[in-house]
């Protein structure tokens, strides 16, 4: 008997897919409302920190280097009031076999699946999780399907995306390639339905863990380093389980004081799923355009209930330009001599803002780089943005309407990344967690579960509850 | 280079699927979205001789078997550093001016 395959029918088949697909029973952390236990879905089905030092150690993953990036942080003095101008350094995360810090999340998860004894494993991602898991499905001899969503209408692909779906097929990954839309999920079913791999997911407990070996070695790297932990972490935000991860891991070393900041690039104003802006724009992760909706809604991923949980661990969130994101990859690759891909250094701008904001013996890491290349590269990305009838010039970064035009800072002073109110994106999520569970008077457990989930007091809670039901 | 329109069994592809027609997508895709198919490009071997636009059936990379139209034989990637843009070379020359002084 063939199964229905309507998108009705293989969406309303989707828990027991994902069931079979991630090996995890969800239903047990759940309370049945709001709250579910995270900590013990963390612990249960995760892997612990040497557990994953070893999996990622035998495949190459981690223990990449750090660098001060001495260039910048002179320029950062140049730029900010008398004394301020923090050190800044980078984690050169794009020395992982993959070229990205993304190659933790998929050791993990490959390495879980073969345990597991799945064939093959599948992810939906157009980014560089897809050549992470590619990469470690080769070193595993699993089998490998890579969904993208590449191409607008007109059969007219991402440059950066075109390059990713290479990657993956360097690595002997089968690559599915999409048009735009969300019913990518559809696709991404079927295929676990059909081949009965492992669903590779982002957000399980193995994949968010794995990033906590890096927040891990950061601290220790940096204690070695300048003999303290640092100040402030920036971390790139799309997904949330890059901070998550890190921020977890930093905790683990005990780096208690240590700030983890958000950072993304804006794209307001465009629509994630719409056909005639997806080559609008010039980012294709890390950008608010998840960030926010995954910051503020988790569980809106590919699993029950994700682990990545940014909210939990943000003590600051901030936004930049595309323009200011190019500017600081091409000063990265023409003062420090560093080329790596744009979407990595997201983050890298957020820091340069910040360096101004603290005094000199202050120390900010960067925990992030990417592998660049023909279509992930500055030139291309923005060669490609003016095909596409964007803009490019210099002026006032605050200028810039993302779709519209892309503005270069024309002098690193007017690089100025913007402050989110974290209260109003705290009070998001409780709003969505009312939404979708569908109730007005959550449980004390719930209460208190979503103050963890915010990281906020329980009266915060309960003072959003009150405006949102007024 | 005129390109082959045939191809023989084991040749590596390109095949395309309509995932969905237009009156098919999700009812929470955006109206532009929502006048065009979903549409998909899967690549693998050739399990048989078949000219271009033909329907055929490939082996993908994991063995999979997928039919679909042939709509490109021996698929290259078409990605490159992209056309040059002026602007970009400004921002050196300026940092440079700026850490190190002089008129470089």
């Amino acid at each position: 008997m063939s199964r229905d395959m309507s998108y009705e029918a293989v969406m309303g088949r989707r828990n027991e897919i994902m069931k079979k697909a991630v090996g995890i029973d969800y239903s047990t952390f759940e309370s049945g409302s709001i709250a579910f236990d995270y900590e013990r879905m963390m612990k249960e089905t995760g892997y612990t920190l040497e557990e994953m030092q070893k999996i990622q150690g035998d495949t190459g993953v981690g223990n990449t280097p750090i660098f001060e990036l001495k260039n910048l942080t002179t320029l950062a003095r140049k730029v900010a009031p008398e004394g301020k101008g923090a050190r800044i350094f980078i984690k050169d995360e794009a020395g992982n076999p993959s070229g990205s810090f993304k190659a933790r999340r998929a050791a993990n998860a490959v390495y879980h699946a073969k345990k597991l004894g799945y064939k093959g494993v599948i992810a939906a991602t157009s980014g560089n999780y897809g050549a992470a898991v590619a990469s470690q499905a080769a070193i595993h001899g699993l089998k490998c399907i890579i969904v993208q969503e590449c191409y607008d209408s007109k059969g007219v692909g991402q440059p950066e995306i075109v390059e990713k779906a290479r990657k993956c097929e360097a690595f002997g990954a089968e690559v599915v390639q999409l048009t735009v839309g969300p019913e990518l999920f559809y696709t991404f079913l079927q295929l676990l339905e059909e081949t009965e791999y492992f669903n590779a997911s982002l957000y399980t407990p193995f994949g968010i863990a794995g990033v906590e070996t890096l927040g891990y070695e950061l601290a220790i790297q940096m204690r070695e380093r300048v003999g303290k932990d640092p100040d402030v972490v920036v971390c790139t935000n799309a997904g949330g389980g890059n901070l998550t991860g890190t921020a977890r891991g930093l905790q683990k070393a005990g780096a208690e004081n240590t700030e983890v900041v958000g950072a993304s690039v804006s794209l307001t104003g465009l629509h994630m799923a719409s056909d005639g802006q997806f080559n609008k724009k010039s980012f294709t992760t890390g950008h608010t355009g998840f960030g926010i909706p995954f910051a503020t809604w988790p569980d809106r991923s590919d699993v029950p209930r994700s682990a990545a949980r940014p909210l939990r661990y943000m003590d600051r969130y901030l936004t930049v330009t595309q323009g200011e994101v190019f500017y600081m990859t091409e000063a990265l690759a023409q003062i420090e001599g560093l080329e790596r891909g744009p979407a990595g250094n997201t983050s890298l701008a957020v820091a340069f803002t910040i360096a101004q904001q603290l005094d000199e013996d202050k120390i900010i890491v960067v925990q992030e780089t990417e592998y660049t290349g023909a279509g992930k590269h500055i030139q291309p990305q923005l060669s490609f943005a003016r095909d596409n009838g964007i803009e490019i010039k210099f002026g006032n970064p605050r200028d810039e309407v993302p779709g519209e035009n892309i503005i270069f800072p024309e002098h690193p002073s007017m690089i100025e990344a913007q402050e989110l109110d974290l209260n109003k994106v705290r009070k998001s999520l409780v709003k969505n967690a009312l939404k979708n569970f569908n109730t007005t008077a959550p449980s004390a457990d719930d209460i208190a579960f979503l103050a963890e989930d915010i990281k906020a007091e329980e009266a915060f809670v309960k003072e959003a509850i009150k405006d949102l039901t007024k | 280079m005129v390109l082959s329109l045939k191809a023989n069994k084991g040749d590596w592809v390109n095949v395309y699927n309509v995932v969905f027609t237009p009156d098919e997508r999700a009812p929470q895709v955006p109206e532009d979205t929502k006048k065009v198919p979903l549409e998909m490009w899967v690549r693998g071997f050739l399990t048989h001789d078949a000219n271009l636009n033909d329907e055929v059936e490939v082996k993908t990379l994991t063995g999979r078997l997928v039919t679909g139209k042939m709509v490109e034989i021996a698929p290259a990637y078409p990605h490159t550093f992209g056309k040059h843009v002026p602007e970009i070379m400004e921002i050196g020359k300026q940092l440079r001016s700026i850490l190190f002084g002089g008129d470089c």
